[in-house]
């Protein structure tokens, strides 16, 4: 296959950045997309320029740090995957493609389409744990008897990856898919009852401190989520966190 | 609860709210103006009685303007936050891809309908006014059939209130179902939901704009 890549360009975070095209040929439809752009770095170092930075790590979905817009969908047209997982058979012989940072205030870019995504990680800190003794007598989790459907729902939300696909898809760049799936893990099982409250509050002041902009319903980050995050997370959040707000 | 309105949720739980509130408003009306294609004597009635009842014109009337006052102003200022938190836009965005057009152009129907609201009550709702308290004419309770058929009568009017209905109805098939997530309503009765959401969000307007057709073409 042959390709024109139109790639964001930024050589930091304070660099205003702009599309660059770039050529690529005999790309195989079995490759997946990161190692289409392996293949585009290795030219560009051979020509002597500047390799594309991008973010990757296990390579086989299940680390979220793989991210990319990629023809305007974040981790491209197919559904379900990563971008690692996206194969080039997605694509025709002579397309163009467009390839574009999670775009966010809060996800800033460091360099080409690598960005800054701790904001989720000081989401987590501010409230996605529970507080368990671990200092020995610890009491199996297995001894406390959960629902079954309570305990598939918790666990469907714990499959989150964080990988950023529903603030980039969000046309606000919202971060509730992510948030509402962090608390929904909790809030389901009986282990996360003792900090519900103080959860559910502290990890919404921490995302709209982050700048994330708020959700309207559109669903697309439920559509473009890797693991399938049902909104039904978001839903449980929001009255998650009016009960806490009641309570005080 | 204090300062539950600086939180992203409580600003979403209070738009609901008002949306509900309104959609629930839109009922009432729509099932007091259907009355006038089948009986202007219960047509006048109803009017009548919501025109010059205490509790309606001093209670419900102030909640209703403070209701769309504020749905309409805090959809300004919740767009213009989303706004700010993406700086840099996407070169090439798919959003057919995984979201209605419906959904994300809130906004604009929002304020064709904000702005069909200030003709329509600036022709309507101000002349109710007037004649009650600003100079007070003796109350006809037969009028108000009357004043329907006649507001009907231009084809500009009728033009109007079809292309807002319109947009009402693509703000509501967005909107009615996101009110019920965003006060946390998201469970096995969803999908029934869904169902009534559509028959609502086309059923009322369709319904509104049937009566505006009907008074212009039978009389």
């Amino acid at each position: 296959m042959n390709l024109t890549l139109k790639i964001w360009r930024q050589k930091n975070a304070n660099d205003k950045g702009k599309m660059v095209d770039y050529k690529i040929s005999d790309v195989s439809p079995d490759m997946s997309f990161l190692e289409m752009l392996d293949v585009l770095n290795e030219q560009l170092i051979n020509s002597g320029d500047e390799p594309v930075a991008f973010d990757h790590d296990c390579r086989e979905g299940i680390c979220g740090m793989c991210s990319l817009y990629i023809n305007g969908e974040a981790h491209g047209p197919d559904r379900g995957v990563t971008t690692c997982q996206l194969h080039m058979r997605m694509f025709k012989d002579g397309d163009t493609i467009y390839i574009e940072p999670f775009r966010a205030k809060a996800f800033p870019v460091i360099k080409d389409l690598v960005v800054d995504r701790s904001a989720f990680d000081r989401i987590q800190h501010a409230g996605g744990f529970i507080s368990v003794n671990t200092s020995g007598n610890t009491i199996d989790a297995n001894a406390i008897p959960v629902n079954k459907q309570d305990a598939d729902t918790a666990f469907e939300a714990a499959t989150c990856i964080g990988c950023g696909a529903c603030v980039a898809s969000c046309k606000n760049s919202s971060a509730m898919l992510f948030v509402g799936a962090k608390v929904s893990q909790f809030a389901l099982l009986p282990q996360g009852q003792v900090e519900a409250t103080d959860r559910v509050m502290n990890m919404v002041k921490q995302m709209d401190e982050e700048g994330f902009g708020n959700c309207t319903n559109t669903g697309a980050c439920e559509v473009e989520c890797p693991k399938g995050i049902s909104l039904e997370n978001i839903a449980r959040m929001n009255s998650e966190y009016l009960k806490a707000s009641f309570k005080g | 609860m204090s300062g539950i309105l600086n939180s992203s949720i409580g600003r979403k739980f209070a738009m609901a709210l008002s949306a509900l509130f309104l959609m629930f408003f839109l009922l009432q009306h729509f099932a007091i103006n259907i009355l006038s294609v089948f009986s202007p004597d219960a047509f006048n009635e109803a009017s009548h009685f919501m025109g010059t009842f205490w509790a309606v014109q001093f209670i419900l009337q102030p909640i209703l303007i403070i209701g769309i006052v504020f749905h309409f102003t805090m959809g300004i200022i919740l767009e213009l936050k989303n706004r700010r938190a993406r700086q840099v836009k996407y070169a090439k965005n798919n959003g057919n891809a995984n979201s209605t057009w419906m959904s994300r152009n809130m906004i604009w129907t929002g304020l064709l309908i904000e702005a069909f609201l200030i003709v329509h009550m600036s022709q309507l709702w101000w002349h109710e006014i007037t004649v009650k308290y600003i100079s007070p004419m003796k109350e006809d309770p037969t009028r108000y059939y009357h004043e329907l058929v006649e507001h009907f009568e231009s084809p500009v009017i009728v033009g109007i209130y079809i292309v807002a209905f319109v947009f009402l109805a693509l703000h509501l098939l967005h909107g009615f179902n996101s009110a019920f997530q965003s006060i946390g309503a998201n469970n096995k009765y969803t999908k029934a939901l869904k169902g009534v959401s559509k028959v609502y969000s086309i059923g009322i307007p369709v319904g509104f704009i049937f009566i505006a057709l009907y008074h212009h073409f039978a009389h």
